[in-house]
């Protein structure tokens, strides 16, 4: 390592390079850390396991001085860390990696990873040095990435390359990942991986927070469990299991609905060659042929970008393909809008909650209607029927498991959970046929992913064929009754997924396979 | 010093934060007043005075207000579609010159009869007058903000040539003013021998009618929610454009009223300094109310009192009434200001 004085002295019995003592937040009522100590020790990874709002963010944002710490303070390498100053953290040598990147995107990766540390008043900027000390750190640990490029133009994956390369160029030697994998395909995640386990043989060290149990138990040393602010476990990742740390991680054994096997109802929802440009003259959905029966949940796999957002665009009705045909219930669909489709019978969960599926400054009742809000259940002459809209909301709140939330709460400060069981409340009071579910379980925790399962399998004994897009296979797994993958706008041949292996799908992925060309491929027997 | 977030708001808080920050408004003030070289104490007795202190102190401020409720509105309902027009003064223009087309014996109607037509010409002048940089905005993605403000001149030099030109008074010996609104159309005073006139009850009404259609009609959810986040509105399925016209019409429609406000109650003919900026100072008194239409009346009366006050002010004590200019400012400013720190705890370390 250049240029970085390793101050951790090694070996068994060291003492750690990290040390929190006592560490209490609250936020007014709510205490998101209460009295939690943990060290790190040097060349470790540990993994900071909980669910949403169990405090790992808040946690990581006192370590890296954005929050001061009520109580506790918190030794690096020995020496007590002043409080609230990320000035002093970065000194200290820790270094942060935050979910959402902090790069600017007119500017080169160079320019990225240089801000700051330069002097304020230079006659010139010794832009050589740092592109060798850049290219040095980059080889060194696998972070291939070219300076001079504009983070704009870059990969979700090479922008965290640039975000670690920023912190190790400020000489850090221990790293704090919030949440690295959540942006990432698989393949990006093993190189992540990879990297990770590189810089700890080097002697750096590093937290990893998450709340995918796989990622833990693969990559971690050691794992911290945090629940509702408390630390509740500390377990070499040798000496536990899955099962244990999701039981820890939520208080409680968790039940995973099951699917249970149904007989197949009529066709649904039907794609017949179906190409889909973009303004560019770019297939993004290049002869797709897609069939979708009720009863039945049809996995749609494969690495973001490859098409799902035009074929969830095509449901939602926000697009009409170029050419094929589209038919929903046997009807052809000529003209798309959102309403159009809710008309033929189309239930839609948008992909990004936040940006799509509600609107957080609008209350939870006001959230409840927003597709409804002009039916005749809703709506008089143009005006709103109050009492309705609150009853509405009451027993869907009840009959929904929305918690923290009554009709007047602003939806904004509902968990992700919650806001998405607003969501699916919404779409699934209308019966829908036909439901497309865009990545439903993304960033949920175990107990919220569970019950959007299980409202799913709902739907699905109820008759309603659901088209299920997810990057994460292993829910595709156990949730759907095929599995097909997406890759450059092509679909495969849909298997039953008792007939599908991990190993075919991600070679599928990445496009390796046969992929259909033409009519009748759909995978059903029929 | 940092901010945290709050996870929750208490209510008190949302009241005291816009009155302790109109309170530091005037601290700050009195530093002016004092370099100004007159005592603090007897200037701002004056304003309060000026502003509040009598009848005809009263009936003014409320006077000023009627029209600053009008372009208020209008500026928060269309804010909230997030749709920035700053057209105030124009729509307001536009509406004086329906109402003046109408009203100076085109048509002669019974006053219950001839009023409302004169509001509802003024509000369709007003409306429509917006229309135009907001079918811009939808077919051509042409920033509306460019297009409101400008056609603000467009429509002030059109009221210019007219009044110039073929509405010219004979009778008004060479000044350019257009006829008087007929007896018929012209609000009566609500006080004997002060100026306040009907017009700041019709402000009152529909500043009522503004937040009941905002808050219990469809179009009105509509309108909040394309305006919070028009991404999930469309993808919700409602009718983003139509949403867009809908406000355009409602705000310049408020905008044009107010024209029609200070044309049949104060001044009775169209001159071309019937607004003192009106159109300009109403998006201060909508953000002033944090965008809500009941507020909208208290924030209007607001920046009308200390108008008003810092003219008595500057009479009493020699000093400039640019004062007042400075004060709705500082108010404004602290005030948007002060939602930071509802929104947010300070702390020290």
């Amino acid at each position: 390592m250049p240029e970085v004085k390793d101050t951790a002295p090694q070996g068994a019995g060291a003492q750690p390079v990290l040390r929190l003592s006592g560490i209490t937040k609250r936020f007014g009522g709510l205490t998101a850390n209460d009295a939690i100590s943990l060290d790190l020790k040097s060349g470790e990874i540990l993994a900071l396991l909980g669910e949403n709002g169990a405090g790992k963010t808040t946690l990581m944002s006192i370590l890296f001085g954005h929050y001061v710490a009520d109580e506790g303070h918190i030794e690096a390498f020995g020496k007590r860390l002043s409080a609230g100053s990320p000035k002093a953290a970065i000194a200290a040598g820790i270094g942060m990696v935050h979910q959402h990147f902090t790069l600017g995107e007119n500017l080169t990766v160079l320019d990225n990873i240089v801000l700051g540390t330069e002097p304020l008043l230079a006659p010139r900027r010794n832009t050589a040095k740092a592109r060798r000390r850049i290219a040095e750190l980059a080889e060194h640990f696998g972070l291939s990435v070219d300076p001079k490029r504009l983070v704009r133009d870059l990969s979700v994956g090479e922008r965290q390359r640039v975000e670690i390369l920023k912190a190790l160029y400020r000489g850090a030697r221990v790293l704090i990942l919030d949440e690295p994998t959540a942006v990432l395909a698989p393949q990006e995640v093993e190189t992540l991986f990879t990297t990770l386990k590189t810089m700890v043989a080097e002697g750096l060290s590093i937290i990893f927070i998450s709340h995918k149990l796989n990622e833990v138990m693969a990559v971690a040393d050691r794992v911290a469990v945090l629940r509702l602010g408390k630390l509740v476990g500390d377990f070499p990742i040798a000496e536990t299991s899955k099962e244990a740390l999701a039981e820890a991680m939520v208080g409680h054994a968790i039940e995973m609905p099951e699917r249970k096997p149904q007989p197949l109802g009529p066709v649904v929802l039907q794609l017949a060659g179906v190409t889909l440009r973009n303004e560019q003259g770019k297939a993004l959905l290049d002869e797709l042929h897609l069939l979708l029966c009720g009863r039945e949940i049809l996995g749609i796999a494969g690495v973001s970008g490859n098409g799902q957002g035009a074929l969830a665009a095509l449901i939602s009705g926000l697009a009409l393909p170029d050419e094929g045909a589209f038919e929903i219930l046997g009807q052809p669909v000529k003209e798309t809008s959102p309403l159009a489709m809710q008309e033929h019978g189309v239930g839609r969960i948008p992909e990004d909650r936040h940006a799509t599926g509600v609107i957080g400054d609008l209350s939870v009742e006001e959230n409840l209607i927003l597709e409804a809000a002009g039916s005749p259940r809703f709506c008089n002459l143009g005006f709103l029927k109050g009492g309705v809209i609150r009853r509405n909301a009451r027993e869907k709140i009840e009959r929904f498991d929305i918690r923290g939330a009554d009709p007047t709460t602003t939806t904004r400060a509902l968990s992700g959970g919650n806001m998405q069981k607003v969501i699916l409340a919404r779409v699934l009071s209308e019966q829908p046929k036909v439901i497309l579910a865009n990545q439903p379980t993304r960033g949920l925790d175990v107990g919220a992913a569970a019950k959007v399962q299980e409202l799913l399998f709902e739907a699905r004994a109820e008759g309603a064929g659901i088209l299920l897009i997810s990057e994460d296979l292993e829910e595709l797994l156990q949730v759907s009754d095929r599995i097909a993958v997406l890759y450059q706008g092509r679909l495969s041949t849909p298997v039953a997924v008792e007939e599908a292996d991990l190993k075919t799908l991600g070679l599928l992925m990445s496009g390796h396979g046969e992929f259909q060309r033409q009519k009748g491929a759909h995978g059903h027997a029929a | 010093m940092r901010l945290e977030p709050r996870a929750h708001v208490p209510f008190w808080l949302n009241i005291t934060a816009p009155l302790g920050a109109v309170v530091l408004a005037f601290a700050f003030c009195a530093l002016l007043i004092l370099w100004a070289g007159a005592p603090i104490i007897p200037a701002y007795t004056a304003l309060v005075k000026g502003a509040f202190g009598s009848t005809f102190a009263l009936t003014e401020t409320l006077t000023r207000a009627a029209p600053l409720i009008f372009t208020g509105l209008a500026a928060a309902v269309a804010f909230r579609a997030k749709l920035w027009n700053i057209g105030g003064e124009g729509q307001l223009y536009a509406g004086a010159l329906a109402a003046t087309y109408f009203g100076t014996g085109l048509v002669t109607l019974p006053p219950y009869l001839m009023i409302p037509l004169l509001f509802l010409v003024g509000a369709v002048a007003g409306g429509l007058l917006l229309l135009v940089p907001v079918i811009l905005k939808l077919k051509l993605r042409v920033d509306e903000v460019v297009t409101t403000l400008l056609l603000n001149f467009v429509v002030l030099l059109f009221a210019n040539y007219l009044l110039f030109g073929p509405w010219k008074d004979p009778l008004a010996m060479g000044w350019p003013q257009a006829a008087p609104i007929i007896d018929e159309g012209v609000l009566s005073p609500l006080v004997p021998r002060m100026r306040l006139h009907q017009g700041f009850i019709w402000a009152i009404a529909f500043a009522v009618f503004a937040w009941a259609f905002i808050r219990f009609t469809k179009w009105g959810f509509q309108i909040r929610a394309v305006g919070y986040n028009p991404e999930a509105a469309a993808f919700a399925g409602m009718p983003i454009g139509a949403t867009v016209l809908r406000t355009a019409l409602l705000s310049g429609g408020l905008a044009g009223m107010a024209g029609v406000c200070e044309l049949a109650g104060l001044k009775g003919y169209l001159t071309l300094d019937i607004s003192p900026g009106f159109g300009y100072t109403g998006i201060a008194v909508a953000m002033l109310a944090g965008l809500h239409p009941l507020g909208v009346i208290a924030s209007a009366i607001f920046i009308a009192a200390i108008y008003n006050g810092a003219d008595a002010m500057s009479r009493a004590m020699s000093i400039s009434n640019y004062l007042a200019d400075v004060l709705t400012a500082t108010a404004l400013l602290l005030v948007l200001a002060s939602v930071l720190f509802v929104r947010f705890r300070p702390r020290l370390r």
